[in-house]
C-alpha cells in the first residue's frame, strides 16, 4: 500500500498499462511534452515516445474519430479530452460511431478505447471548465461510464477500462486531482467496471453519489452522525452499467434514498437511480426517492460567491437528508 | 464467381503502368456488375421487397478505377453509401449486397440492423459505416495511423460525396492525416449534388481538390467517366501512401444517374438538360466505347461478360430472397462484448 494523490493514481495506471501493452497509445491536446494541462500524463511522452503519446491538433471530434480507426486497426487508444466541457464536438463520434460499432456490425467490428476527461466545478473554472456531462453520455447503450472517487478505484478502474472490449468514458473530477489522497494497493490490480461500493454503513437513509459528491456525502454523514442520524453512503462508481442490486439492497436496509450529483437535477443521472428505486424498491420505501442536484442554471458561474452558491456542500446534503429522514 | 476470382490481381504492363487487356476486362466486368447489382436493388425496391435504395449509378468508374489501384486483400476500404462497385471489388459478392438490401439475418454488414447502403465487412477490411456523413474520414485516418506505427504496410482508402467535404470531420481528418503523413487516400466522388443542393451552394471553389493545399497534401481532380484516368491518379496516390509520402485528396467528378435515393425525385431540382448531360457521361458506356476502340472488347466478349453478370445477379438475388430475416430475439445482442461469441 502507498498513500497517493488521485492524480498520481491515474498517472500510474496509464504508465503501467502503456508499459504492459505496446498497442496502447495516448492521444489528446497537450498530453505530450507538457504532460497534460493537469499533469496527468507527465513523463509518458519521454517514456514511450511521440508515436504513442500524441499531441493532437485542437479538434475533439478528431481525437475520438481517429481513436476509433486506431482501435479498429489493432491499437488500444486512450484519448484525453482536455476538459469535459469540450467533449461535445465529439458527441457524434462517441454516440453514432464508437458506441454503435459493435451493434451496427453485429459484432463484426469493435472499437475498445478509453476516453478520459476531467469534469466538475469548485475550481473557479466557470461555465466552460466546470461542467458535469455524465447524463448525456450515460444515456448511450454501447458505452460504459465510470466515475472513480478514490485513488485506488481511479487506478483499478482505469486499468479495467483500458483492458475492456468496449468504449469506456472515464470521468475524473478535477478538484480531486490534488485534494484527494488515499491508499493504493501495490502491484498490478484492477477494479471491475460495474459494482458500486458501500463506503459507510447506516440505518436511517442511503445517500448515493459518485466522484467529488461521494466525498461531500461522506462529510454530510459525519455532520448527521453528530445529530444521531446514521447515513449509509454508496459510491455508485459505474453509471453504465449501473449496479442496481447494491442500490436496492441499501434502500431495503434504510427505506430512504437521497441521490446527490453536481449536475443539474432535471433529466440528470439521479433520475435514473430514483426511478429504479421507485420501480423496483417501492415496497421498502418510507419516503419518496429524493434528488439533490446543482441549480437549474446552464452551468457553474465564476465569481466566488456565485460559484459557492452553485456547488453542493456537506451542509446542503445534510439539510436534504434531515428533511428526508423527517418525512 | 468464386471469392478467389475477386482476389486475382491483374497483370499490369510495367513500362507505362497501363493495364493489360485482362485487367481492362476485369475493370469492365466490375463496372457492369456494379450497374447490374444496382439496377436489381431498384427492382427489389420497386417490387415492394426492399424498403429503400441508395444508389451508386454513375459512380462506378470512379470506384473501379480507384479500388483497382489498391491491394484489395491487404488494404482498407472505408466506404460510403454509394460504394456499391467498391465493395464488390473488395470481395463482397452480389448475394451479400442483396442480403443487405433485404435486411436479412445473414447480411454481412449488420445482420439486418442498418438501412441498405451501410456497407461493412470485417473479413474484407471494409469498415462498418454510419449515416452521418464524413465521420468515416476520421476513422480512415486512425486506421492509417495504426498501419503506420504498426508497420503493416496497409493503405486506407475512404470515399465520400462532395457534400461531405462541408463537414468539420472532413477538415479534421485531412488535417490530422497531413500532419502525420498518413497512408490514406481521401476520395471525393463529386456528383455535383448533395441530395438536392448543387455544388455552387456547397462551396465557393470549382474543385474540392483545391482544398488539399491547406492540408499539405496533393489534390487531384480527374474525370470519373474515364476509368483509366482515375486508375492512373489512384495508383500515384497509393504509391505515395505506401512509400511513406503521405495522403492524397483525390476528387473524381462523376455523374449522378439516379435520384439521391428511392425517397427522392430529382426531377424537382434538376433540369432535363442536366439529366441528359449526366447520362452522356455514363462511365459504363464511355469505358465500353473506349475498350471497343482499343479492340479489347469484342461483341462475343461483351456478351460473355453480360451473361456471366446476369447469372451472378440472378443467383445472388435468389440466395438473398431465400435467406431468413433476423429473429427479434437476437436484437439485444452485441450491444457490448460477449465473451462466448465468435467474431
Amino acid at each position: 500500500m502507498a498513500d497517493k494523490r488521485f492524480l498520481d493514481a491515474i498517472h500510474d495506471a496509464l504508465h503501467e498499462e502503456m508499459a504492459r501493452d505496446p498497442a496502447t497509445v495516448i492521444l489528446g491536446e497537450d498530453v505530450g511534452r507538457k504532460g497534460g494541462v493537469f499533469g496527468v500524463t507527465d513523463g509518458l511522452y519521454e517514456a514511450f515516445g511521440e508515436a504513442r503519446v500524441i499531441d493532437t491538433p485542437l479538434a475533439e471530434s478528431m481525437i475520438i474519430g481517429v481513436a476509433i480507426g486506431m482501435s479498429v486497426n489493432g491499437l488500444r487508444p486512450i484519448a484525453e479530452i482536455q476538459f469535459a466541457d469540450f467533449i461535445h464536438p465529439a458527441f457524434d463520434q462517441i454516440l453514432s460511431e464508437a458506441a454503435r460499432m459493435r451493434y451496427r456490425s453485429r459484432n463484426g467490428f469493435q472499437c475498445p478505447m478509453v476516453i478520459r476527461t476531467p469534469y466538475g466545478g469548485g475550481v473557479h473554472g466557470a461555465l466552460y471548465h466546470s461542467q458535469s456531462i455524465e447524463a448525456f453520455y450515460a444515456h448511450i447503450p454501447g458505452l460504459k461510464v465510470v466515475v472513480p472517487s478514490t485513488p485506488a478505484d481511479a487506478k483499478g478502474l482505469l486499468k479495467s477500462a483500458v483492458r475492456d472490449h468496449d468504449p469506456v468514458l472515464y470521468l475524473e473530477h478535477k478538484k480531486m486531482y490534488r485534494s484527494v489522497r488515499g491508499e493504493v494497493p501495490d502491484g498490478d490490480f484492477t477494479v471491475p467496471i460495474g459494482p458500486a461500493a458501500v463506503r459507510r454503513s447506516g440505518r436511517d437513509l442511503s445517500i448515493f453519489a459518485y466522484g467529488l459528491m461521494l466525498h461531500e456525502s461522506l462529510g454530510a454523514a459525519e455532520l448527521l452522525a453528530r445529530e444521531g442520524i446514521e447515513a449509509e453512503v454508496v459510491d455508485v462508481r459505474t453509471l453504465r452499467p449501473l449496479d442496481t442490486k447494491t442500490i436496492l439492497e441499501s434502500v431495503a436496509r434504510t427505506s430512504r434514498a437521497l441521490i446527490v450529483h453536481e449536475d443539474n437535477r432535471f433529466g440528470g443521472f439521479g433520475a435514473e437511480i430514483a426511478a429504479t428505486i421507485a420501480e423496483e424498491g417501492f415496497k421498502s420505501l418510507d419516503a419518496p426517492p429524493t434528488r439533490l442536484g446543482g441549480p437549474e442554471v446552464p452551468a457553474v458561474p465564476f465569481s466566488a460567491p456565485i460559484e459557492e452558491w452553485f456547488m453542493i456542500s456537506p451542509e446542503k446534503i445534510a439539510a436534504a437528508a434531515r428533511k428526508l429522514v423527517a418525512y | 464467381m468464386s471469392p478467389k476470382d475477386t482476389k486475382t490481381q491483374p497483370r499490369v504492363s510495367r513500362d507505362k503502368g497501363e493495364p493489360a487487356a485482362a485487367a481492362l476486362l476485369e475493370m469492365y466486368y466490375y463496372l457492369c456488375l456494379a450497374r447490374a447489382v444496382d439496377e436489381r436493388m431498384w427492382a427489389l425496391q420497386r417490387s415492394g421487397k426492399a424498403a429503400f435504395v441508395i444508389s451508386g449509378q454513375g459512380h462506378e468508374g470512379a470506384q473501379v478505377g480507384a479500388v483497382y489501384a489498391l491491394d484489395r486483400e491487404r488494404d482498407w476500404l472505408v466506404p460510403f453509401y454509394r460504394s456499391v462497385a467498391a465493395v464488390l471489388m473488395k470481395g463482397m459478392p452480389p448475394a451479400e449486397i442483396f442480403l443487405i438490401q433485404l435486411g436479412k439475418d445473414t447480411d454481412p454488414s449488420s445482420g439486418g440492423r442498418q438501412m441498405p447502403g451501410h456497407y461493412g465487412h470485417s473479413r474484407h477490411k471494409i469498415l462498418s459505416t454510419s449515416s452521418p456523413v464524413a465521420t468515416q474520414c476520421l476513422h480512415a485516418a486512425g486506421i492509417a495511423y495504426a498501419a503506420k506505427v504498426r508497420g503493416t504496410g496497409e493503405v486506407c482508402l475512404t470515399a465520400m460525396g462532395e457534400g461531405s467535404t462541408s463537414e468539420g470531420d472532413f477538415h479534421e481528418a485531412l488535417n490530422f492525416a497531413g500532419v502525420h503523413r498518413l497512408p490514406v487516400i481521401f476520395v471525393v466522388e463529386n456528383n455535383g449534388f448533395a441530395i438536392s443542393v448543387p455544388q455552387k451552394k456547397q462551396m465557393a471553389v470549382d474543385n474540392v481538390s483545391a482544398r488539399a493545399a491547406g492540408y499539405g497534401m496533393p489534390g487531384v481532380t480527374v474525370n470519373g467517366s474515364h476509368v483509366l484516368e482515375v486508375y492512373a491518379a489512384a495508383r500515384q496516390a497509393v504509391a505515395r501512401a505506401r512509400g511513406g509520402e503521405g495522403p492524397t485528396l483525390l476528387e473524381i467528378k462523376v455523374p449522378r444517374l439516379t435520384a439521391h435515393s428511392s425517397d427522392d425525385r430529382q426531377e424537382r431540382y434538376r433540369t432535363p438538360e442536366d439529366l441528359a448531360h449526366a447520362r452522356a457521361q455514363d462511365p459504363v458506356h464511355v469505358f465500353a466505347a473506349e475498350l471497343r476502340e482499343r479492340g479489347v472488347l469484342t461483341p462475343d466478349g461483351e456478351q460473355e461478360i453480360r451473361a456471366r453478370i446476369q447469372r451472378e445477379v440472378d443467383m445472388g438475388t435468389e440466395i438473398a430472397e431465400a435467406a431468413p430475416l433476423p429473429d427479434p430475439a437476437t436484437a439485444t445482442r452485441f450491444v457490448y462484448f460477449e465473451p462466448d461469441a465468435e467474431r
